[in-house]
């Protein structure tokens, strides 16, 4: 069985907090490691403030927010949609994380974070929206 | 997220509890730059903190960066999912974790 649910919320900063909230309801209701959970909120986060900084500067507009939890095999996909300039996050080039403090760049380390931490991670434009999907594997708590 | 600072002389001391992210991340940058000054030591206490998300990392490397001039920076008791963070963003190498 698969068990979905979405929320539509303007694309803002100020409310990410919703936004975790959200997922975090129903990754506790699939029995979702905690471990996992806060590699998933790490995900959201980049992702979710990304699209408030950039998607639709210098307005605001919204982003839908699909979450679905396969049962049988436990994994959770999320998918963000938006309307904002398209921009695909994950054409950006990886940071080189061997250098040192001096020759890092600030920032940049956001999209790699989800990369890393997600086991699949796609971007497609479609029907003038960005769409960011990552999916994530794992073996209930 | 809350911020405990104990000074002790060119010492400090600064406890995290809750989350550092993109919410939370301006707040201690915006504390850390009104009390590093003169501070040849900072240490970061990370028993209570929960979460840390790339803007966080961002404070903690601008921090390291200004530490690296005038003294030295730690991070301690930092938990498991903090170190997998660390770790993966290779911020290990980059930090003094203890």
């Amino acid at each position: 069985m698969v068990k979905t649910d979405e929320l539509t919320i303007e694309a803002a900063v100020d409310r990410l907090d919703d936004v975790l909230e959200f997922v975090d309801r129903n990754l506790e209701e699939a029995e979702c490691p905690p471990k996992v959970q806060i590699q998933i909120d790490v995900a959201v986060e980049e992702i979710f403030v990304n699209i408030a900084n950039y998607a639709y500067t210098p307005k605001t507009g919204d982003a839908r927010i699909v979450l679905s939890i396969a049962e049988s095999a436990p994994e959770v996909s999320i998918t963000f949609f938006d309307r904002g300039i398209p921009y695909n996050p994950l054409a950006k080039e990886d940071p080189d994380v061997t250098l040192s403090a001096e020759e890092r760049k600030i920032g940049g380390l956001g999209i790699f974070m989800v990369k890393k931490s997600m086991d699949v991670t796609e971007y497609q434009y479609k029907e003038g929206q960005n769409v960011f999907t990552m999916r994530k594997g794992f073996a209930s708590a | 997220m809350t911020i405990n600072k104990t000074q002790n002389g060119d010492q400090l001391v600064v406890a995290l509890e809750g989350r550092l992210d993109t919410t939370t991340a301006p707040e201690l940058e915006a504390d850390l730059k009104s009390s590093v000054d003169g501070i040849t030591r900072l240490e970061f206490d990370f028993s209570s903190l929960e979460y840390i998300s790339s803007a966080g990392l961002r404070v903690l490397l601008s921090a390291q960066k200004v530490m690296n001039k005038q003294g030295e920076m730690v991070i301690k008791n930092a938990n498991e999912d903090i170190m997998d963070i660390f770790d993966v963003t290779g911020f290990v190498d980059i930090l003094t974790i203890e």
